[in-house]
């Protein structure tokens, strides 16, 4: 059965924030004010025209987000809602938005995410969010100094090795090409910074096999699109950018419980995004695939279906995955280059996708870039979001 | 001192303990006297964990509770080098882990009474108890008498 989702909705404009480590007196609703404002004008339509909103849950207010952000933005709306996805957030809200107009619920979706980060922010704080946590997670991981996210990640990174026998060499060679992409690309937090493989193997051992620069460095910002029925798009400024499939899977919360370490639900989203877009695997252009960690992207592009199972460091040893090479891969420098502002991370992977597929990529354009296959990664490899997007008439 | 080097008379080192949530309190309780034990299903005949008040396969409400042997496997792990909150900081470096119960289920723990650089998927593992003032948490200990292949 043909989804009526498919291409039946535009990303129309985006703006966002360069990553820095202190916003300084910026507050999640003056970032998202800001990247709002932007990212609909970008679209050449103004605020008032906004009558879908899509936030996340925000450091500002615990509960009822959406309508503080609307009350801030002066947003009138016939539709809103919080995404609550981790990482995968953006890439949900990409979907949920194109659904959204396609229902006829609302023309103009706007898609916020923003995070502020204090100059004095410690990852040895604990959580952040004004919330009492008494999960599983909090009473049977949490004992064990299993907090946050590295120690996940290692333990798949450690199996995986286990099971299929990628290097640390192979690891790396995703994060120092992922620099390479970020020097072209004027807001990367680590541009202007060239990174060798030796740099990346010799660099503090932080959880067992995972190594300091295989990981993102913390960073605050803001960044939103807008996404309305493509009808509309035809008419405004930028290129329209159509949500051509998509998918969505969630099996597990902690790693402790999911079916598999090795295999991620990357694999059901991935085929049902590519199913509802009706093309294969080699069509797609460009990949902008969620790189917390560089295990993180090399098994993305395994389970999302560029290679076989277990191939997937041989598949990083056989491609450059620059730019300007033959498998280009987070042409922004991704995560791990670009910077990761908490969820607003897993909303890079889709602007820099727009600006590839609207030839807004100067530097590090890809040639011809019609086709972009886009991953958002949630938790320990749980909550995962795959759109694909296409150059639309 | 055991092989960690701690006074075993003294408290353990601090850790962010437990809330017991009330459907977990048998396995709490159970901690406390040094025993295992874990939801299990008639129905679909496995274990359930973590503790809660469904089957997550069928659904039923009517779990019993039975004890667990306390040995299994490491089936993945990590060497945490830098503390991810100040609680265990004096920790580090320390091994987390998940371990493959023989009787099946996965649970997370801490890898105890071994050099953390010689912690290898697979070995052999068997449970004991970490008492704090309040509650007892369970850790796993590598058997030495096995070889690992």
């Amino acid at each position: 059965m043909r989804s009526s989702l498919r291409g039946a909705a535009a990303l129309v404009g985006l703006a966002e924030t360069a990553p820095v480590r202190d916003t300084g007196d910026h507050t999640d609703l003056s970032l998202a004010a800001e990247v709002a404002t932007a990212a609909v004008n970008d679209a050449g339509l103004d605020l008032t025209e906004v009558d879908g909103l899509l936030t996340h849950p925000m450091g500002v207010v615990s509960r009822l987000v959406p309508s503080t952000v609307a009350e801030a933005l002066g947003l009138r709306l016939s539709y809103a809602d919080s995404v609550d996805l981790g990482g995968a957030t953006a890439v949900g809200m990409v979907w949920r938005a194109a659904a959204a107009v396609l229902s006829g619920m609302c023309s103009i979706c706007l898609c916020v995410t923003a995070v502020p980060r204090p100059a004095d922010a410690t990852a040895l704080g604990g959580p952040s969010r004004r919330t009492t946590d008494r999960s599983p997670a909090r009473e049977f991981e949490v004992p064990y100094g299993n907090v946050g996210a590295t120690e996940g990640y290692a333990m798949i990174a450690q199996r995986y090795e286990h099971e299929f026998g990628c290097t640390a060499g192979q690891r790396a060679k995703i994060a120092v090409q992922q620099r390479e992409n970020a020097a072209r690309h004027p807001h990367a937090f680590f541009r202007g910074k060239p990174l060798t493989a030796e740099e990346v193997l010799g660099s503090e051992m932080i959880a067992d096999p995972l190594r300091k620069l295989e990981m993102v460095l913390p960073t605050g910002g803001a960044s939103a699109v807008v996404v309305t029925r493509r009808q509309i798009a035809a008419r405004l400024t930028q290129s329209p950018v159509l949500v051509l499939g998509a998918g969505e899977a969630i099996t597990h919360k902690s790693i402790t419980y999911a079916p598999q370490l090795t295999t991620s639900a990357i694999r059901a989203s991935a085929d049902r995004a590519f199913e509802m877009a009706g093309i294969g695997r080699e069509q797609v252009n460009v990949a902008s695939v969620y790189d917390c960690y560089t295990i993180t992207a090399l098994m993305t592009l395994e389970d999302a279906g560029f290679c076989a199972k277990g191939e997937g460091a041989a598949f990083v040893d056989e491609h450059d995955l620059r730019w300007s090479g033959d498998f280009p891969v987070n042409t922004n420098g991704g995560q791990l280059s670009f910077g990761q502002a908490d969820v607003v991370g897993g909303m890079s992977h889709v602007t820099e996708s727009v600006l590839q597929l609207q030839a807004r990529a100067p530097g590090r354009q890809v040639e011809g870039a019609e086709i972009a296959f886009v991953n958002g990664n949630g938790g320990i490899m749980s909550e995962q979001s795959s759109v694909i997007l296409a150059v639309g008439g | 001192m055991n092989t960690d080097g701690m006074n075993t008379a003294s408290m353990p080192r601090p850790r962010l303990l437990p809330y017991p949530s009330p459907v977990a309190r048998p396995f709490w309780d159970a901690t406390r006297r040094h025993e295992l034990v874990m939801q299990w299903c008639d129905t679909c005949r496995y274990h359930v964990f973590y503790p809660r008040a469904t089957c997550p396969r069928c659904g039923r409400t009517e779990l019993s509770w039975r004890s667990v042997s306390g040995s299994g496997r490491i089936y993945t792990y990590t060497v945490a080098r830098r503390a991810t909150h100040r609680a265990f900081a004096e920790r580090v470096p320390y091994v987390v882990a998940i371990v493959e119960l023989d009787e099946g289920p996965h649970l997370t723990t801490e890898i105890v009474g071994t050099d953390p650089n010689t912690v290898k998927i697979g070995a052999r593992v068997i449970v004991e108890f970490e008492d704090h003032a309040d509650i007892s948490v369970p850790v796993f200990r590598p058997l030495i008498t096995e070889r690992v292949e």
